[in-house]
């Protein structure tokens, strides 16, 4: 796939370099150009990649490297920090009016997810806030948009306000301002069509509405798979509204969501939320940090390394990697193994920490699935302390117990069997890849 | 002669060219002007063909989204060729350029333009897939217009049954079409939305049936497996079916468009792509990486939100809007 993390491609630089004291500017040029590279992968605009990376070449040329790091840890450190402080921090306060009710007015592209992200941020201000909003249906253009949005009021038990579609979205968002006040909403958000930010006609319509409502807050929404675009549509928007606040949408996705990088930049309005599905509670304050770290495609590897070193026992570490040099890795080695691992937390954010784990073969698709740990478990709970030893004692009727013990099915074992010896093979390369050099101990039986 | 002269001929000489040809240019007019008017400039500022003229060749086509993997490709065959024959002033490039892109576009064989796989005698079913809000229900409800317009019997199926109001959007279309939409109710099997929507169109002897689906992230696992059993459905009812599986991409999408082709590639079997959202200043470079990566042709392009700014996709038509300011200089 094209899509490769910042970590992986730093890879090569990185070996290169690894036991140097000092970055060397000749250094920070090759890793540059990775970094480069896999923020434009990541949609960042070519621009705001550019001031970036000049930015980073005046910062890591000539630093100390860190005890704790590796001089590539350095220069990733040094990105994320500078992506991190691009993107600002956490904010996602909705205005309050003096007077209500307060006016949310949700503009943005066709497809971008307005109306849905509406009934979000409704069920967001009801449940987290205790406001009681009316959702109103400005978008007359899209046919059943109105309707899209009656039904999302039914779903929440909200009410709509909308006068069909032969109306004119300036009236409506009048009048639906009105009777929020005879019905003591507190809230109102105006959910207008889709539009092209280069169409004048639809952009001076917005406008319209914006003085005649006089909204609060001024919401784009964005695509976060938007590509080098973004840069222009938020641009234009912001030029035209003065939004005070952008929500990105379908972050759920794979897209490393560079685009928001881009907005910010030349915005510099606060990203306030973040859609992550597609029920209608799957909206979240949006996390600077997490962003930085997602649009590097490198996980949050910092923390993955303080997360091991604080709970890998050093000394266990140390004697099971000469067992893995000298193959006599076992099931019983295995398990503790797996206990520390499961130690470290949820091993679906743990991966999510692995840089490159998405990428690996066989990984790519498997589901971490904490259930089938636990299969795991009893299954090896299941054997003798001599099959543990020495798993080629394995045969069908020792199978069929083993399956009957521990709930599983006989398949299941062979699995597992087969998965274990897998992985000692591959054990074995990578400790002989890495002979000679200090291993941390950081190795997943999993993998 | 040129590969540019001999576009530029063609459309000439055709009447009927050049109405298509009008379309593509007035509905990319952003994007041409964008695109062009960044080579021009370029071209004007940079004397010499050096390492700084190729950066920011670099930068102007990542800009249009063409994506790294695709311009570096691109750029290295520049290299090649400005080596090949001796390129040292700008003004020569202009044609390298844009006849390199016309390459990546057409791949080996320049004259084939793959169109839709419509059967003559029998129906042809049409399975539209995509992630959310690309546009999927908008671009159905052109293609049925215009399918109709052709004189075709022409039946929907409301297969999205789980965004609010699809199936409703659908059924405007449908009125506004004058066909047939096959529906349930909303949160029913899809599957089963399709099914029903092929037993219609047999019955009521429809010449295509254009299946609606559920916008869906490709990173989906459960999503996607459902994808699949509509196909499987599909598969079953009609041997040979689904006739054309066409992928809708909006055009302001980045890289994440790759991804997707690829994912719902797995899925299904994407035989093309409707690239919505083309006007405006949508840049669409990422049908030129799609094409290099995954080899997957474009088969209808939205220029508009009219019914008739539905195309289908004319490659050379594209090229030539791209490039129409600089070849009537």
């Amino acid at each position: 796939m094209a899509f490769e993390g910042l970590a992986d491609r730093l890879q090569s630089t990185i070996k290169k370099i690894t036991g140097k004291g000092k970055v060397s500017e000749q250094d920070v040029k090759e890793m540059t150009r990775e970094v480069r590279l896999a923020l434009l992968e990541a949609d960042v605009n070519f621009k705001v990649v550019k001031n970036l990376i000049n930015r980073i070449k005046e910062r890591a040329v000539g630093q100390e490297v860190m005890e704790s790091l590796t001089p590539g840890q350095q220069v990733i450190k040094v990105v994320q920090d500078e992506l991190t402080a691009l993107m600002g921090g956490e904010q996602s306060k909705i205005a309050v009016a003096d007077r209500p009710p307060t006016v949310i007015m949700m503009t943005g592209l066709q497809g971008a997810g307005k109306t849905t992200t509406t009934g979000k941020l409704a069920n967001h201000l009801r449940k987290k806030h205790n406001r009681s909003p009316l959702l109103v249906a400005c978008d007359v253009y899209r046919p059943a948009a109105v309707n899209q949005l009656e039904t999302l009021g039914e779903q929440l038990n909200m009410p709509v306000f909308s006068m069909g579609t032969k109306a004119n979205p300036v009236e409506i968002a009048t009048k639906a301002i009105e009777q929020a006040k005879a019905e003591h909403n507190d809230y109102v958000i105006i959910d207008t069509a889709g539009r092209l930010h280069v169409d004048n006609e639809l952009m001076e319509e917005l406008e319209e509405i914006k003085s005649s409502v006089k909204p609060d807050e001024i919401f784009l929404v964005v695509d976060a798979m938007t590509g080098q675009d973004a840069v222009n549509v938020a641009e234009s928007f912001n030029e035209q509204l003065d939004l005070s606040g952008v929500i990105l949408t379908k972050l759920d996705g794979d897209t490393r969501g560079g685009a928001a990088l881009s907005i910010k930049a030349v915005t510099d309005k606060p990203i306030k939320f973040a859609g992550m599905g597609e029920k209608l509670d799957q909206l979240e304050a949006f996390h600077p940090e997490r962003m930085a770290s997602r649009i590097l495609g490198m996980g949050d590897v910092l923390t993955l390394i303080e997360k091991a070193q604080t709970n890998v026992d050093e000394k266990q570490a140390k004697e099971l990697e000469e067992k893995m040099r000298t193959m006599s890795f076992t099931f019983d080695d295995f398990l503790e193994q797996m206990g520390q691992v499961k130690n470290m937390g949820p091993l679906d954010d743990l991966m999510a920490m692995i840089p490159g784990a998405n990428k690996m073969k066989g990984l790519k698709n498997a589901k971490l699935d904490e259930k089938q740990i636990v299969h795991v478990e009893a299954i090896i709970q299941s054997m003798t302390k001599k099959e543990r030893q020495d798993p080629s004692l394995m045969n069908a009727s020792r199978k069929k117990r083993i399956a009957k013990g521990s709930g599983t099915s006989v398949s299941q074992v062979n699995r597992l069997l087969k998965q274990f010896d897998e992985m000692k093979k591959m054990m074995k390369q990578m400790t002989n890849m890495q002979k000679g050099k200090k291993g941390k101990g950081m190795k997943f039986p999993f993998m | 002669m040129s590969f540019m002269k001999k576009l530029k001929d063609k459309f000439k000489q055709n009447k009927e060219e050049e109405k298509v040809t009008k379309k593509y240019k007035e509905g990319m007019e952003k994007t041409r002007t964008s695109f062009s008017s960044k080579i021009n400039n370029l071209l004007a500022r940079y004397r010499s063909v050096d390492e700084d003229f190729f950066e920011e060749l670099e930068d102007i086509l990542i800009s249009a989204d063409v994506g790294v993997t695709t311009v570096m490709d691109l750029i290295d065959e520049l290299k090649m060729e400005v080596k090949r024959q001796n390129i040292k002033e700008t003004d020569k490039m202009k044609e390298v350029i844009s006849e390199k892109l016309v390459e990546i576009y057409y791949g080996e064989d320049s004259d084939q333009i793959e169109s839709m796989n419509i059967q003559n005698d029998e129906l042809t079913i049409i399975l539209v897939v995509g992630v959310n809000g690309v546009g999927k229900t908008t671009s159905i409800g052109k293609m049925a217009y215009q399918f109709k317009q052709e004189g075709k019997r022409v039946v929907l199926a409301a297969g999205d049954t789980f965004r609010a109001g699809a199936i409703e959007q659908l059924e405007e279309w449908g009125k506004r079409a004058e066909v047939d939409v096959i529906k349930q109710s909303a949160g029913s099997d899809p599957a089963a939305v399709i099914f029903d929507g092929i037993k219609a169109a047999k019955s009521r002897k429809a010449d295509v049936l254009i299946c609606d689906t559920a916008g869906r992230l490709q990173n989906k696992v459960n999503l996607m497996n459902e994808l699949s059993k509509v196909n499987r459905v599909i598969e079953r009812e009609v041997p040979g079916a689904p006739h054309e599986v066409l992928l809708v991409l909006d055009a302001t999408t980045g890289q994440n468009a790759l991804s997707q082709a690829k994912t719902f590639s797995e899925a299904t079997n994407v035989s093309g792509i409707v690239l919505t959202k083309l006007d405006g200043t949508a840049k669409g470079g990422i049908v030129l990486a799609i094409r290099h990566e995954l080899n997957i042709p474009v088969k209808y392009v939205g220029l508009g939100e009219q019914v008739g700014d539905l195309q289908e996709f004319d490659a050379h038509a594209f090229v030539y809007g791209l490039f129409a300011d600089m070849l009537q200089e």
